[in-house]
């Protein structure tokens, strides 16, 4: 820069031959450069949004008739969210009175449930992809996802979960749930309405007295 | 001790750095603002969103629905005039042409009722535009989301149905939208999310 400034003041009188390359001070604009680069990089890391696939069955019409498919007791599970992230779980059928387990979406609640029914498909998936990655099974990227999908068509020992949501429970809940089955690797999950047993039955596990008795239609 | 300070050249870093900035800054696309901050829930889903042939159903905290399209593939596809032109046609509302392509430039999503949408499309005042952003109906008396929906698989059959819902926007409205969506036969939808890695200990669960 002092180069610069006396050439400057040396304007007017003779021409002087130039001087080898003038230094240019290029600190502030490196500066500047290194912060917007750090600024894009950031932007670009930090703005990429994920998403999460799910498939509804097709809605049965109400002129067609369609016998409700037919599930073993044993193996169902059911899942009722309720307010404050709470999670509501029993197996089997519904009863009136029956109790509810309550549990929440920490790492030893409801996966914890689901992880031990589902143990054996689990471990299978768990199986799989560590053979992938050691390199014992060797196949492509996207047919690895197509193999887990076969693994959880040909399993019959998991559990079958049906998904209730309570009236005050969020969207939170309703992704929290999802996210909880894939990575447990649950096959067979629906979502289904909640009837007024189960209401009955988190009601009174809320502890809300004007629903004590849960036999009393709503 | 020296009298000069040492001399880097530095034409090699800034070099570096300007093909650099070129780079990030090209690559970057900037997502436009939603109308309401959406906050959305965490999983471990690590699929990338789509870049285009989206339609996005934003649910906000406050319960109100809000719906984006895009232009498809190619913006010379102008999807965007044409579905709000048949939803137009759909209520009886005649839009001019500057209105169209005031529709198709609109960057974020909208909640505006259609019968609002001349005046909304008129305003270039955000805070006037907030006004109008009441969420659009999904009430089975007044269904204008469903129209956008099937108006919109109509013109572009490619397109791919997301939701983009904050997390603290309730079950019943969540449970509307996707009873929408299956109406128009749209079964296979993807929710956006954040990503959060999560380990399952594998011992633990075998005692």
């Amino acid at each position: 820069m002092a180069e610069i400034i006396q050439e400057e003041k040396g304007k007017g009188g003779k021409k002087r031959p130039k001087k080898g390359n003038p230094h240019m001070d290029m600190t502030p604009m490196v500066d500047l450069m290194c912060l917007l680069l750090t600024f894009f990089m950031l932007v670009g890391a930090f703005n990429k949004p994920k998403v999460m696939e799910i498939v509804l069955p097709d809605k049965i019409k109400k002129d067609q008739k369609v016998d409700p498919p037919k599930i073993a007791e044993s193996r169902t599970l059911n899942i009722i969210l309720g307010p404050d992230d709470k999670v509501f779980w029993y197996p089997g059928k519904a009863e009136a009175g029956m109790p509810l387990q309550v549990t929440n979406f920490s790492a030893t609640g409801i996966r914890e449930v689901l992880l031990d029914r589902n143990k054996a498909l689990f471990d299978k998936i768990d199986q799989f992809k560590r053979d992938v990655i050691s390199g014992k099974l060797n196949i492509k990227q996207d047919s690895l996802a197509n193999a887990i999908k076969q693994l959880k068509k040909d399993d019959d020992t998991g559990p079958i979960v049906l998904i209730k949501f309570y009236k005050t429970s969020k969207y939170k809940d309703f992704v929290d749930i999802i996210d909880e089955m894939s990575i447990v690797g649950i096959a067979r999950y629906i979502l289904v309405d909640i009837n007024w047993i189960e209401q009955g039955m988190v009601e009174s596990a809320l502890g809300m007295s004007k629903t004590a008795a849960p036999l009393t239609k709503k | 001790m020296p009298t000069k300070s040492p001399r880097i050249d530095m034409t090699p870093m800034v070099d570096l750095f300007a093909l650099l900035l070129t780079f990030f800054m090209l690559t970057s696309v900037f997502t436009p603002q939603e109308p309401a901050p959406i906050d959305t829930p965490f999983s471990v889903s690590e699929k990338p969103k789509p870049d285009a042939n989206i339609m996005t159903v934003v649910l906000s905290a406050d319960n109100r629905v809000f719906f984006n399209v895009d232009n498809g593939q190619d913006t010379i596809l102008h999807y965007r005039p044409q579905i709000l032109k048949e939803m137009g046609k759909r209520y009886n509302i005649e839009f001019t042409p500057q209105e169209l392509r005031k529709f198709e430039k609109y960057p974020s999503s909208f909640g505006v009722s259609i019968h609002d949408m001349k005046k909304f499309l008129a305003t270039n005042d955000a805070k006037e535009k907030a006004v109008f952003e009441k969420g659009i109906p999904v009430d089975s008396v007044d269904n204008q989301f469903g129209y956008w929906v099937f108006y919109t698989r109509q013109i572009n059959p490619a397109v791919q149905a997301l939701i983009k819902g904050d997390g603290n926007a309730e079950y019943p409205l969540v449970k509307k939208v996707l009873d929408v969506l299956q109406d128009y036969n749209v079964s296979r939808f993807s929710l956006i999310t954040n990503l959060q890695a999560v380990t399952v200990d594998v011992t633990g669960a075998k005692k």
